[in-house]
C-alpha cells in the first residue's frame, strides 16, 4: 500500500457514519496533503453539524462544501444536506438539487461518478458502513477510471449492507476496518 | 495514464459537440452549464432515450425536432416543493413583506419556475399578506412543457402532505386546502391564484431584461451554471432590480464570488435574501 499515489479522496457513509468517520479524520495529520469529499446521508430539512463536529476533532480544514468552490489539499469538503455534490473536471466543487438517486439527496453514487470523471486514476474512493445499496455503482465507476476502491469490513460495520453491495459490485476492492484505512491513507503519497 | 481515459476523451467531444448542435441549430444554450451535473442528465437522456453514443443522439436531434422537448426534459426540469425551505418563506413575510407594502404596485419575478412550485407559494404569500391584487407576478423557464404544466397549477396528490406541512412552517395565515381542489389522484389548484401571472419563456442566458421588479427570487437554478454564466444572470438581476428591490437566491448560492456582489447587501443573509443598493 505504501506505493500507491493520488490527487483525491472521496468518501460514502450512512448509517453508523460518525463512529467510522471518527476512526479515519482525526487520524490524518496538519499536513495532509490530499482534498477529502464526504457524502452522508443526512436527512435534508436538518441543518448539517457534521463540518463543525469534526472540525473540533480533525487537524485538518473541515467545512461545507459550496458551490464553485476550488478544491483545496488539507481539506475535508462534506456535501450540505439536500444537495447532491460532484467534483467538475477543473477540480471545483458544484452542487445540484437534482432528484434524489436511490432515496439519497445527497447522493455517494453521484460524488463518486463524478470524481471518477474528474481524477481518473487519481481518485480514492472509500465506502464505509450504511443501510443500502449507495456507493456500489459510484465505486464501479471509480475502478472503472482506473482509481482505487476501499470498503470498510462488513464485519464489525454498524451496519454492512452498503458495504457488501459494495464488495459485491467491486470484488477487487481493499477490504478493511476503518482504523487500516486511516493509516493506508495517511500513507498516500500526493500525485502531482 | 490508464487505459480508459481515451474512452472518456471521446465522451467529452461528443457532449461538446451536442451542446454546439442543440445552439446552433435550437437557440438552447447549455455550453456553459455546470458540466458535472449536465453531463449526468445527458447520459440519463442517451441510455433512457435509447441511444448508444451521444454522437447518434446528436444525429437524431438535428434532424428530428420532436427529439428537442425529449431532451429537455432530462435538461431543465426541476422538481421543487411549494414553500421548499420554509424559513425563506417566512423571511420573506416578516422581513420582505413590510417594504414591499409601501409601493402601490409591485412586480415580482419568479426566474426559472420550473412547474410552478415556488410561483404558486408566492401569489398565496401574497394573498395572504393582501398584497397579490397590486401585483403582477413573472413567471419565467426556458422549456415551454414546464411553463405549461406551471399554468395548468396541477400536481400528484401525495406531494401535498409535504406542500401543506411546509406552507404550515413558513407562517401561512390560511390553509392551502383553500386553494385547490382534489380529484383522481391529483390536485388542481384555483385558476384566480394565475389572475396576476404572466407565464413567459425567458432564458437567464441569452436573453435580457424585460422590466423593473421590487422582488425577484430565482432558487437552485444558478447552481446549474458555470462561473461566467452565474455572473451573467446575477448581472441581469442587477439590472432588473429596483433601487432598494430584493433578490432571494437558494440556501447554497451566494453572491459572493460574482462581480456584480457590489450591487447589494445582505439583507437576510441566512436565508440568502439581497437587496439591491440604491446607488
Amino acid at each position: 500500500m505504501s506505493s500507491l499515489e493520488a490527487q483525491a479522496i472521496v468518501i460514502g457513509a450512512s448509517a453508523g457514519a460518525l463512529e467510522a468517520l471518527s476512526a479515519i479524520l482525526p487520524v490524518l495529520p496538519k499536513g495532509f496533503g490530499l482534498p477529502i469529499m464526504i457524502v452522508v446521508h443526512v436527512p435534508p430539512d436538518r441543518d448539517s453539524v457534521l463540518s463543525e463536529l469534526f472540525q473540533a476533532k480533525c487537524g485538518l480544514l473541515v467545512k461545507e462544501a459550496e458551490d464553485k468552490e476550488p478544491i483545496l489539499g488539507g481539506t475535508v469538503y462534506f456535501a450540505p444536506p439536500g444537495y447532491h455534490l460532484l467534483i467538475e473536471a477543473d477540480k471545483c466543487l458544484a452542487l445540484s438539487s437534482d432528484e434524489p438517486v436511490l432515496f439519497s439527496r445527497p447522493s455517494i453514487d453521484v460524488l463518486f461518478e463524478s470524481a471518477a470523471d474528474a481524477y481518473g486514476s487519481g481518485l480514492i474512493g472509500v465506502v464505509l458502513t450504511g443501510a443500502n445499496q449507495d456507493g456500489a455503482k459510484g465505486l464501479q465507476a471509480i475502478v472503472e477510471a482506473g482509481g482505487t476502491a476501499l470498503v470498510q469490513s462488513p464485519k464489525g460495520a454498524f451496519s454492512s449492507v452498503m458495504p457488501e453491495a459494495a464488495i459485491k459490485s467491486v470484488p477487487t476492492a481493499i477490504v478493511m476496518p476503518p482504523e487500516q484505512i486511516a493509516t493506508c491513507l495517511q500513507n498516500i503519497r500526493v500525485r502531482a | 495514464m490508464n487505459r480508459s481515459e481515451p474512452e472518456e476523451k471521446v465522451e467529452d467531444i461528443e457532449i461538446r459537440l451536442l451542446l454546439e448542435a442543440l445552439f446552433v441549430r435550437y437557440h438552447y444554450d447549455f455550453r456553459n452549464y455546470s458540466m458535472a451535473s449536465l453531463k449526468r442528465r445527458l447520459r440519463q437522456a442517451r441510455q433512457q432515450l435509447g441511444f448508444a453514443t451521444f454522437s447518434a443522439m446528436q444525429e437524431s436531434l438535428l434532424h428530428d425536432p420532436a427529439m428537442l422537448p425529449r431532451l429537455l426534459r432530462y435538461l431543465t426540469v426541476q422538481v421543487s416543493e411549494m414553500f421548499r425551505d420554509p424559513d425563506y418563506f417566512r423571511a420573506i413575510r416578516e422581513n420582505v413583506v413590510p417594504h414591499l407594502r409601501t409601493y402601490p404596485s409591485l412586480k415580482v419575478w419568479i426566474a426559472g419556475c420550473s412547474e410552478g412550485e415556488e410561483l404558486y407559494s408566492f401569489v398565496i404569500l401574497f394573498r395572504e399578506e393582501g398584497l397579490e391584487e397590486r401585483t403582477i407576478f413573472y413567471a419565467t423557464d426556458i422549456n415551454q412543457e414546464a411553463l405549461q404544466a406551471a399554468e395548468a397549477g396541477v400536481y400528484a396528490l401525495d406531494r401535498l402532505q409535504l406542500f401543506t406541512e411546509n406552507h404550515r412552517k413558513s407562517g401561512g395565515t390560511s390553509s392551502l386546502s383553500d386553494y385547490y381542489q382534489a380529484a383522481y389522484g391529483r390536485v388542481s389548484f384555483d385558476r384566480t391564484l394565475r389572475r396576476n401571472v404572466v407565464f413567459s419563456d425567458h432564458s437567464l442566458v441569452t436573453d435580457a431584461v424585460f422590466g423593473e421588479m421590487q422582488l425577484i427570487s430565482c432558487r437552485n437554478v444558478m447552481i446549474y451554471f458555470d462561473r461566467k454564466l452565474q455572473d451573467r444572470a446575477i448581472g441581469l438581476f442587477s439590472e432588473s432590480l429596483a433601487r432598494k428591490g430584493f433578490l432571494g437566491l437558494g440556501a447554497k448560492e451566494s453572491l459572493r464570488f460574482s462581480r456584480h456582489a457590489s450591487d447589494f447587501d445582505d439583507f437576510v443573509r441566512e436565508e440568502k435574501i439581497y437587496q439591491r443598493r440604491a446607488t
